[in-house]
């Protein structure tokens, strides 16, 4: 058991915390505000090798690790979680093309994703009607003689409108025939393919400078190399891929929360009520001892879980404890935070207001809390 | 970053559940019943070492480090909480500080033989008025020649009718803090054998849970002790009594860690066999999401423990670590507790299965050592510092 950090982590922690406090802080709130990110934060980040922690360094990855990747998230987190959603659905599709794709695939795309060339890559999973229960979509992909062509819809696409390269998972057998998620296969679809509509962008509580589309696939014709991973293998992708993509979450839950509980710090020793700092009141101490035991717990269950993946054990369990802890924790304290600050924790002078809405979604994408409490029932009931 | 155990981690572990489930688990339903104290089985945890494990073999010690220490206090406590407290007393409130802060001559003819388990120690700081605020202490130890003459009452000691020796805390000075102001009392800390005159114990207390665990209130009239009974500097103990909780919470919350893991592991077990609406009640999100919520916080516990362990291994400064731990781990014990007896439905509010025991074993572990309130002060007082 030994709690401290390698170098190679450290330094990507302090790269990662001195670009997020120097050029995303000061954005943050115009980034709510416009909805939109900033092009060259997303470049910087990409330059800062931010946008493939996990990647070998053969396909122009950082190759860092799983828990440099967490500490990098925390850090980008903390400053706005909007350019962190961004980042980490990007580190998710070059990972997923990484262990998934063939060599081709891999040197095609993760080095554009690495890179910064494309702004960021989106994961194409949810449907109108299929969000946690992925066997029940209806996006098909049906053989013509040059490849597939993909015809449907999909919902909640983290920076569908620009993504480079979209994972998109469509059924390639009838229902009949392979019902369920046993019918649903992975593909690598480019920006701009002709038959790929991109819809509004969805008006959302928080993370309001990230691009969530709507996309529609009308007779999107891919090669047939744009298959990842076996025909029908998809499910098994995208249940890993979530896996590893929770950790993420609970990584952006960390640092939204760790944000609000310094701010709510400071405000507490600056804000006089009766004659004193609020700071001095046992009910605001009281709060911030919560606040912080909380997100310490939360921060250990996310390493534990990165840890795990890092050194290629099961960690399936551990990644949705700790996001569904991660995620808990991180609500509850962004709305201590809010309530300490008062008045001033409604208003959007203060970013506590901000960490309110942006925590919001941790609970509900990635898998729903609820999702995360079944997959931890299961194996606890299997054992 | 590595969160895996060591060998010599995971053998103790092995070690600890094993022994726990043949010769303690067997028999905790019935000491919680009788109240009795487990002379029976106190005498095996020395034989394995564990009434010193974090004190060097040198004196008397089994040589082990603070993470072992809260992996055999969880197994130990997951079979009995009562057992589990007798042994985090002996270790973190007795041996720790007599390892820390004592002379060479303690520890040769007080710590080992306490360490090996031969003879049992006990730790008086609290007084009947007198908890969380040291600054109320009412038992004073004044000067004499060649020592010191204890008075005053020390309430809720556990193992304290059985123990061979005390580490008490008495105020040694009061300092002048000014006009209109009460003086600032200054403490020491003594180690104080059983038999010495003046020196006596009330019969155990009945209490909620921990009922094998015997506390009691002791006395201290007239009691004259010498130099040598000094443990730390004169006017360090409040130093002493500090250092010492911040080991002892590491203890406590493995103790709720332990009690914790019994109630969701017989809710587990429960939850397949029983039958409600045609199918094992396991099958029902309701129950799923309860024992979800129920592994997520103990683990975070968990890691919350083991990292003030680990730190504590480290030599660095862990007060805030071991509150959050403490905090944390025994707030979330009374819930799992509180959860698993819902689980259980009737059967769960009957004394025929463990989960009553653990919910009224859990209680105590957000009062001792720190009451829930002062970890909070700790916490809040660590945060507003930086």
């Amino acid at each position: 058991m030994q709690f401290e950090l390698t170098d190679t982590q450290r330094h990507i922690q302090r790269a990662a915390a001195d670009f997020s406090a120097r050029i995303i802080a000061p954005q943050a709130h115009a980034i709510d505000e416009h909805e939109g990110i900033p092009p060259q934060i997303l470049k910087g980040l990409a330059d800062l090798g931010l946008m493939a922690v996990n990647v070998p360094e053969a396909y122009g990855g950082s190759e860092a690790g799983v828990v440099a990747y967490s500490l990098a998230m925390q850090e980008v987190s903390a400053a706005c979680a909007s350019t962190a959603v961004t980042m980490a659905v990007t580190n998710m599709v070059g990972e997923v093309i990484a262990r998934f794709g063939t060599t081709a695939q891999r040197e095609r795309y993760c080095p554009h994703l690495a890179s910064g060339e494309y702004r960021a890559g989106a994961f194409a999973l949810s449907e109108s009607e299929a969000g946690s229960d992925p066997g029940s979509m209806r996006t098909m992909a049906t053989r013509n003689d040059r490849g597939w062509v993909l015809n449907g819809s999909k919902q909640w696409i983290t920076s569908g409108a620009f993504a480079g390269v979209m994972v998109v998972w469509a059924r390639t057998a009838d229902a009949q025939a392979r019902p369920g998620t046993r019918g649903i296969s992975c593909f690598l679809v480019e920006g701009g393919t002709p038959g790929l509509r991109i819809g509004r962008a969805e008006d959302k509580m928080g993370i309001r400078g990230s691009n969530t589309a709507a996309l529609s696939f009308e007779d999107c014709e891919v090669p047939e190399d744009a298959l990842l991973g076996e025909l029908h293998g998809g499910f098994k992708i995208a249940m890993m891929a979530l896996d590893g993509g929770r950790i993420g979450i609970g990584s952006q839950a960390l640092g939204i929360a760790r944000a609000a509980l310094s701010e709510s710090v400071t405000y507490a020793k600056d804000r006089r009520a009766f004659g004193g700092p609020i700071a001095n009141f046992q009910a605001i101490q009281w709060k911030l001892a919560d606040m912080k035991t909380e997100l310490d717990a939360a921060n250990l269950l996310v390493l534990r879980a990165a840890w795990l993946k890092e050194q290629n054990k099961l960690f399936s369990r551990e990644a949705s404890m700790a996001k569904l802890f991660a995620s808990e924790a991180a609500w509850r304290i962004c709305n201590e935070a809010v309530q300490i600050h008062g008045g001033y924790g409604y208003i959007r002078e203060f970013a506590a207001e901000r960490h309110l809405r942006d925590v919001r979604v941790t609970q509900i994408y990635e898998g729903t809390s609820e999702i995360q409490r079944l997959v931890i029932a299961r194996s606890l009931l299997a054992g | 970053m590595d969160f895996s155990l060591t060998e010599e981690q995971t053998l103790i572990l092995q070690t600890a559940r094993e022994f726990s489930a043949r010769e303690i688990a067997p028999k905790a339903a019935e000491l919680d019943k009788s109240g009795r104290w487990p002379s029976e089985i106190i005498p095996k945890l020395a034989e394995l070492g564990f009434l010193g494990m974090a004190i060097p073999e040198q004196y008397g010690g089994a040589g082990l480090d603070v993470l072992s220490y809260a992996l055999a206090m969880e197994e130990v406590s997951a079979a009995c909480a009562s057992c589990g407290v007798i042994m985090s007393v002996n270790n973190s409130l007795f041996c720790d500080p007599l390892y820390k802060f004592g002379t060479e001559e303690q520890k040769r003819t007080i710590l080992a033989p306490v360490a090996r388990g031969e003879k049992l120690g006990c730790f008086g700081l609290t007084e009947p008025m007198s908890g969380s605020d040291a600054q109320t202490m009412v038992t004073s130890a004044e000067k004499t020649k060649d020592g010191w003459v204890i008075n005053g009452a020390k309430n809720w000691i556990t193992n304290g009718p059985h123990a061979d020796f005390i580490l008490v805390f008495a105020v040694t000075e009061k300092v002048d803090a000014g006009p209109g102001r009460p003086p600032k009392l200054k403490h020491t800390a003594f180690v104080v054998p059983k038999g010495t005159q003046g020196y006596s114990q009330n019969p155990h207390d009945h209490k909620l849970g921990i009922h094998a665990a015997h506390s009691c209130t002791v006395f201290f009239e007239n009691c004259h002790v010498l130099d040598s009974a000094v443990v730390g500097g004169v006017g360090d103990g409040f130093k002493v009594a500090m250092a010492t909780l911040d080991g002892g919470r590491i203890g406590i919350a493995s103790q709720a860690l332990g009690i914790a893991k019994s109630a969701l592991g017989s809710s587990v077990s429960y939850a397949k066999e029983r039958k409600s609406f045609g199918v094992v009640i396991a099958e029902h999100q309701a129950i799923q999401f309860k024992l979800a919520d129920m592994a997520v916080e103990l683990e975070a516990a968990r890691l919350l423990t083991w990292r003030a362990a680990s730190m504590k291994d480290r030599g660095v400064r862990h007060s805030m670590e071991s509150a959050e731990a403490k905090l944390y781990a025994s707030e979330m014990a009374t819930r799992v507790a509180h959860r698993a007896i819902q689980i259980f439905g009737g059967y769960g509010y009957s004394t025929e299965f463990p989960v009553e025991r653990n919910y009224r074993d859990a209680r105590i572990t957000e009062i001792y050592e720190g009451t829930s309130e002062i970890q909070r002060i700790v916490i809040a007082a660590g945060l507003l510092r930086s």
